[in-house]
């Protein structure tokens, strides 16, 4: 693996052996790669390459399994903390987390993201918050903020027809079975820090059997949006930070 | 010395489940089978195999569940009934899809919809063409006694591990509900870990350095990827239909006759051949055990001696036409079912079989 | 030897367990059984019946529409399957809260003052045991030695101390059966 351009003892950063080479999908200022490299590296910083097993969603982080050098297993659309539940169950020792957007999470698989962290299943789930479904193509999710414009609410949304945007993680703080329940984000250098030190704890209270801990990361699509990255960050301090502030909801 | 034991069905299977080192179960209450999970519960293997039992919030989540399971190569099941069986067909489809081994088990009861929860065979089709979305088969196992509801939990899991085909225990209210002797199978005990590695090569059981990455996952945007997998996985049906086909004769040899049912169905033509047999009828049974792969040779066969057939289903006419593809216009093929969960008894079947003499 | 037997009455009276209890002795007896419940939402004061086949040799369908002996404890019950007794087959019932008797006379019938005979013992819960005593003595398919051991197989360990009340209601059973 020499690499000709750069001379090592000028390298003072290099990608986690836990990030494939291949070529990410995600539009340029899209926060998935950012959140994808905090996974990798906190998984090679605790050495735990060989004991994990992560789960898929469906959204634009389906093909997460392409870009993390882990075993995978793929889950149809919302039923990741289902999955992540029999395969901790069934092999204690693991470390056990699912990757999944705010339409797998907190619409069509609200039931089972609020009945594993009920049950307070030793795994952990990275929330990525956008606020819309990015994937196919802009719709409303159920974080979309009020006023916000998706292509299923072309004039905003309205709460009296699509109801208020869904604070999913304030509930699942409220549940016994959540240990850890965090909100972060990736748009700065300290913010990645952050996420990093949240994702490591995450992950720790997973293999010590701590019961459930969610690291929420809002984040932007700009693509989604209609914005420049740029733009985006901007309207995500201004809009989003708001309605759902950064910070620890639960630490036990 | 084997112990004779009196239960039911569905106490049968979480005898059976723990007995032959299941690693999982994961399930949701539903009439008329939940005594599975309430004897699994009773029976804590947790603290003896170490055999998982959980109560999932839905049939979704535990189809799902036995996904998860299935992905790291543990020996998993789940057990519903019809709605139940429904709900969880998105699931099925993608662990067809992801070529996951794992045993379902459905105690039909009558639909559609809510139905009733009196015993049916109505699911018949939704578990032999493929209730889900996609090109995929269950391997189906019909019981039609207690011990074959014992029996045929590791039946099952053999078969699914071969293939890397989910199987289908298609059972019914009777079988389920209804006591009668059984000889649980032997206690075995769970896989160790380097058993199951050994055995299962392709599960996703952590990233070691001598291998690759694995992910198991029913998705490939390549169209021409996509075709060839499923050409594999419909090569591997092939084998299933040339060597596992199972089925039982009862009085066909010399039969002029022939009557073809499976399950509990089968139960009460049994007794609907020893006494039309009595009246002098030369009828005889034939009881398919696997629905999928079918007997369609040896119905075929029987089409070349038979004067008419006739199917005996607790449905509106299903299996029925497997049976006439089977014979492909030899001979008449009748059907004769009740439905919403009504049960035949054998003099009705005897009637229903008259009116074709 | 093949005894088809129906026994139908209220959830809560021990329909199902009797069913039970008779199956039990039947595998002690060494006979092919089954067991077939008509299921429901478990309630009391809903109808319950149990279809229980004891049999020397395989038992084909375990569902049937006529019956070699019918054990009735309910008027709608008896509605029900007073025609479904096979000529020459037996009926018996508790005449407690039945308002129009069997009227069949190709049939045996016989009364069983169950009920009563409970109330009498003080102790209602022996009930299905006084009406399973009678129908052995009508007919003896299983020796009460292996119903006791049936019994003993189908309670919890928590409730054995109640084997010998069971042991006299089932005597009280073969004292007190009357030809109708």
């Amino acid at each position: 693996m020499s690499n000709p351009i750069i001379d090592p003892k000028n390298l003072v950063y290099e990608k986690s052996k836990v990030l494939s080479d291949n070529t990410m999908h995600y539009c340029p200022g899209c926060s998935h790669g950012t959140a994808h490299r905090i996974i990798a590296e906190v998984i090679e910083e605790m050495d735990r390459q060989k004991e994990t097993v992560g789960v898929a969603p469906v959204g634009c982080a389906v093909f997460i399994y392409n870009y993390l050098n882990v075993d995978f297993a793929e889950a149809a659309h919302g039923r990741a903390p289902a999955l992540a539940t029999a395969i901790k169950r069934l092999n204690p020792e693991k470390l056990v987390f699912t990757y999944q957007g705010d339409g797998d999470l907190a619409a069509i698989g609200t039931a089972e993201t609020i009945h594993a962290c009920n049950r307070g299943e030793n795994i952990a789930i990275i929330f990525i918050n956008n606020g819309i479904y990015g994937m196919t193509g802009g719709q409303m999710a159920p974080t979309t903020l009020e006023g916000m414009v998706s292509s299923t609410c072309p004039n905003g949304r309205d709460v009296a027809i699509h109801g208020h945007p869904l604070k999913i993680t304030e509930m699942l703080a409220l549940l016994e079975g959540t240990c850890y329940v965090t909100r972060q984000s990736v748009h700065t250098a300290a913010s990645v820090r952050k996420t990093k030190r949240a994702v490591r704890k995450a992950f720790e209270n997973s293999l010590q059997g701590k019961g459930t801990s969610i690291v929420e990361i809002v984040s932007t699509c700009n693509s989604g949006w209609k914005m420049t990255p740029h733009q985006a960050n901007l309207w995500m301090e201004e809009n989003m930070f708001p309605y759902y502030p950064l910070g620890d909801l639960k630490d036990k | 010395m084997e112990e004779v034991q009196l239960m039911k069905g569905n106490e049968a299977v979480a005898h059976a489940a723990i007995r032959c080192g299941s690693d999982g179960y994961f399930g949701y209450p539903i009439t008329p089978q939940s005594e599975i999970m309430e004897t699994l519960m009773a029976e804590r293997p947790w603290e003896t195999t170490g055999m998982v039992v959980l109560q999932a919030e839905s049939e979704v989540a535990s189809i799902y569940m036995v996904f998860g399971g299935a992905a790291t190569g543990k020996k998993v099941l789940t057990t519903s009934s019809s709605p139940g069986v429904s709900l969880m067909q998105e699931g099925i489809s993608f662990a067809c899809g992801a070529d996951l081994p794992c045993l379902l088990v459905n105690v039909m009861r009558g639909g559609p919809g809510l139905g009733t929860i009196q015993p049916s065979q109505s699911d018949y089709f939704q578990s032999v063409k493929g209730g889900g979305h996609g090109d995929y088969k269950l391997i189906t196992l019909a019981p039609a006694s207690v011990q074959e509801m014992a029996d045929f939990v590791e039946l099952g899991f053999q078969l699914s591990f071969k293939y890397r085909i989910p199987c289908m225990m298609l059972s019914d209210g009777v079988i389920g509900q209804m006591m009668e002797k059984v000889v649980l199978p032997p206690f075995k005990p769970r896989r160790t870990q380097e058993e199951l590695l050994e055995q299962c090569p392709w599960a996703a059981t952590g990233k070691t350095e001598d291998r690759e990455r694995i992910v198991i996952t029913s998705l490939d945007l390549d169209p021409y990827r996509m075709e060839k997998k499923n050409e594999e996985r419909q090569s591997r049906y092939r084998l299933v239909e040339a060597t596992e086909v199972r089925y039982e004769e009862f009085m066909c040899t010399d039969a002029d006759y022939l009557i073809v049912a499976f399950g509990s169905a089968a139960r009460i033509c049994q007794n609907a051949v020893e006494s039309l047999r009595a009246e002098g009828i030369k009828v005889g049974l034939l009881r398919p055990i696997t629905l999928w792969p079918f007997p369609g040779k040896i119905l075929a066969k029987y089409a070349e001696k038979v004067r008419f057939m006739l199917t005996v289903e607790l449905n509106a006419g299903q299996m029925v036409e497997d049976v006439r593809l089977s014979v492909n216009g030899k001979v008449p093929v009748y059907h004769y079912g009740r439905m919403g969960g009504i049960v035949p008894t054998p003099e009705e079947v005897s009637t229903a079989f008259n009116k074709y003499l | 030897m093949k005894e088809e037997i129906i026994i139908a009455g209220f959830g809560g009276q021990g329909v199902l367990s009797m069913g039970k209890i008779l199956a039990y002795a039947g595998l002690i007896s060494e006979k092919e059984v089954t067991w077939m419940p008509a299921y429901g939402p478990e309630q009391r004061g809903g109808t319950a019946n149990v279809t229980v086949i004891l049999s020397d040799s395989k038992i084909s369908s375990p569902v049937l529409n006529t019956f070699d002996t019918a054990i009735i404890l309910n008027q709608q019950s008896l509605q029900k399957f007073e025609s479904k007794v096979r000529p020459g087959g037996v009926l018996l019932y508790d005449p407690h809260g039945i308002s129009s008797p069997p009227t069949r006379t190709d049939i045996a019938i016989y009364t069983i003052h169950a009920m009563d005979t409970a109330t009498e013992m003080n102790n209602t819960k022996a009930f299905n045991m006084i009406v399973l005593g009678a129908f052995l003595k009508i007919k003896p398919i299983v020796d009460i030695q292996a119903v006791l051991t049936g019994l003993k197989k189908s309670l919890p360990e928590r409730h054995h101390h109640l084997i010998p009340m069971n042991e006299k209601a089932l005597q009280k059973g073969f004292d007190v059966v009357q030809k109708a």
